[in-house]
């Protein structure tokens, strides 16, 4: 598991409009880079290209090349659903299926593919994907309720828990944590902080503290000015760049001096 | 800028935070004030038509309200304040007004219930019209309910997949002109008159069957023309309401866009789309129009069979019914009707029966 990702020179649009110009970055294998930069400035919209989301909003496109180790996932004979089994995507609102149980929500990836497995297979997936959640003991005495009945944090977990599931070599997170509380947020670091050992992990974040304590390397977005595409202004060791950063625009942001 | 406040600190210390106390304090009327109000002016206003010799319900009724309306909302503007006697005058204006909407419903409601009681039994409901002379003291609706139930069931299964599709287009796949004149047609079939889906029908039928050969089917087909429109108005609106992030959350999983469409988006969805559809069976079931020009309002035979033959329904039987004119046939026209409101309270139950078990539960 985990794979490299790399990529070159990758342009995104919604219609005409550019969002997000020119990005080369590597994101490295069993470490977390996490993405930092302004609103607005195409962190989001950059996140969804790796797992090709993007081109689900209307009109949406990318230029560029993305490679997962040495497949390019933008290449026509791609097809963008198997693309999205092996990146799989936490968002920022937790977003549990309403009509299934915490059971089903776990093993989602499977039943909405239809794909058979017997009972004792889909109860060790579902275990160890909420064990890898740090989950499993809070629920698992209330399988077969709604996941719609846990608590922001729990419900953001059993997200990640479905994520992990199916398996995937990459997992993106888009702002995981904004609607959460502090506590549910040391839980989920916490759990990015043991998924790492596994996955390639790329974390959204507007908070610099959170980006400081879990990644291993930091990419900084900003625009040029409003209007203009968002751009990836510096990327290096987390360390790096949160205590000398090359560029001034870097130093600005990190200590707060913005704009 | 202090923490503590923001008033400017002038004049007496100790007069500035008793009168800004004083000000949010206001009088409020008992709690028990309202309503005993509204049983005082009744009684005064009986008393006072009792005494005219001129007593009415409805006078009662308006006479009641216009005083109470007053009177409550002076005793607010006194006792209390300027607001709050709006409240209280906008609150018992809306009062009233449900109260109106409600009178022509439970009239019609007792009106149906009380003249169809009478007739409406085991034997009215088992037996056809078949070799009962008008006048007859005999014969109930079995042929119509039948007819209403094949006909309606013919429609159903013709309107929902097609609107349910045509709906699902809409949301999740349509995109510039199509859609745009997608939703256009459904709009204006929305405006088509029902006597003029039935004329469309029977022209239909004249095309294909030649002349004098329409049936059920032909009155199945004209109900769709009708219930099309209500099935995708609501099933999109449904559909739309499924928020975009599940959507989202079921493609990040690797799963196809139809896949997530059968089984998030629908799933979600289902109970409000189950509730939309039986509203449009409920707007259908009690049309006549098309079914006369198509079905025809002769029949008198039990006919389950959709493509041949004539086929009497609740809606055309109780049409035929007041058409004769007898006493008789009244009271067969109110049975009727009664079974057929009942029909579609049934069907409303099921409908909630349905929604509940297929809605998103909460806790077990
Ligand atoms: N679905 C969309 N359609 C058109 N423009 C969009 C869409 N989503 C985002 N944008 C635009 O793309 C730019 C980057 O947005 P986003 O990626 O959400 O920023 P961030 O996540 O860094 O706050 C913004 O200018 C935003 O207005
Ligand atoms: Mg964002």
């Amino acid at each position: 598991m985990a794979k490299r990702i790399d990529v070159s020179g990758l342009n995104v649009y919604y219609g005409d409009f550019l969002a997000v110009e020119d990005v080369s970055m590597t994101i490295e294998p069993r470490a977390v880079t996490a993405f930092i930069g302004s609103s607005g400035c195409g962190k989001s919209t950059f996140l969804r290209t790796l797992n090709r989301m993007h081109e689900v909003a209307p009109n949406a496109r990318v230029d560029g090349k993305v490679m997962l180790d040495d497949l390019d996932i933008y290449a026509p004979e791609v097809d963008p659903v198997a693309v999205r089994r092996e990146i799989g995507m936490v968002f920022q609102q937790p977003n549990p299926f309403p009509t299934m149980s915490i059971y089903d929500n776990v093993i989602a990836g499977s039943k909405l593919n239809n794909q058979r497995m017997s009972k004792s297979n889909a109860d060790d997936i579902v275990e160890r994907a909420l064990r890898d959640a740090n989950l499993w003991d809070e629920v698992k005495d209330r399988l077969a309720k709604p996941g719609s009945g846990l608590s922001g944090g729990q419900q953001q977990r059993l997200c990640i828990a479905r994520a992990v599931a199916v398996q995937p070599e990459v997992l993106l997170m888009d702002e995981p944590c904004s609607a959460l509380d502090p506590i549910s947020t040391l839980a989920i670091e916490d759990l990015i902080a043991s998924l790492k050992e596994n996955y390639t992990i790329c974390i959204v974040t507007h908070n610099m503290q959170q980006a400081a304590r879990v990644s291993d390397q930091t990419a900084f977005f900003n625009l040029a000015g409003t209007g203009q595409p968002g751009r990836l202004i510096e990327m290096g060791e987390t360390n790096k760049i949160f205590t000398k950063p090359d560029k001034k625009e870097t130093e600005n942001y990190i200590t707060g001096r913005f704009g | 800028m202090t923490t503590t406040t923001n008033k400017p600190s002038t004049g007496a210390p100790g007069d500035g935070p008793d009168i800004a106390d004083r000000s949010l304090l206001t009088g409020s009327l008992p709690r028990y004030f309202a309503p005993a109000l509204l049983a005082g002016v009744a009684a005064v206003v009986a008393g006072l038509l009792f005494v005219s010799g001129s007593f009415g319900l409805p006078l009662f009724a308006i006479g009641t309200v216009v005083a109470y309306t007053v009177l409550i909302t002076l005793a607010s503007a006194r006792v209390e304040n300027g607001r709050k006697a709006k409240d209280r005058l906008v609150t018992t204006v809306v009062y009233t007004c449900f109260g109106l909407a409600m009178v022509p419903l439970l009239s019609l409601l007792w009106t149906v219930l009380s003249m169809g009681i009478e007739r409406l039994d085991g034997y009215f409901l088992s037996v056809s019209m078949s070799g009962v002379t008008p006048t007859m003291d005999a014969g109930g609706v079995y042929h119509a309910i039948v007819g209403t139930i094949a006909i309606t069931l013919f429609a159903s299964l013709i309107s929902i997949p097609i609107g349910l599709m045509t709906a699902i287009y809409l949301v999740e796949y349509g995109r510039g002109r199509l859609k745009k004149a997608i939703t256009f047609f459904v709009d204006v079939m929305t405006g088509i008159p029902s006597i003029v889906a039935g004329l469309f029908v029977v022209a239909l039928w004249m095309m294909f069957f030649g002349p004098g050969n329409t049936n059920g089917a032909a009155g199945a087909v004209a109900l769709s023309v009708l219930m099309i429109p209500v099935v995708v108005r609501s099933s999109e609106e449904m559909l739309q309401l499924v928020p975009t992030q599940l959507r989202e959350a079921s493609y990040a999983l690797g799963v196809p866009k139809w896949l997530t469409i059968v089984k998030v988006v629908l799933p979600t969805a289902i109970a409000g789309i189950t509730t939309g559809i039986m509203l449009a069976i409920a707007r259908v079931i009690g049309e006549t129009a098309p079914l006369v020009l198509t079905a025809g309002s002769s029949a008198v035979a039990i006919n389950w069979d959709l493509f041949n033959g004539q086929m009497m329904s609740l809606p055309v039987f109780i049409y035929s019914q007041v058409r004769m004119g007898d006493a008789i046939n009244y009271e067969r026209a109110w049975a009727a009707a009664l079974t057929l409101i009942l029909i579609v309270m049934l069907l409303f139950f099921v409908a909630r029966l349905v929604s509940r078990f297929f809605a998103p539960k909460l806790g077990r």
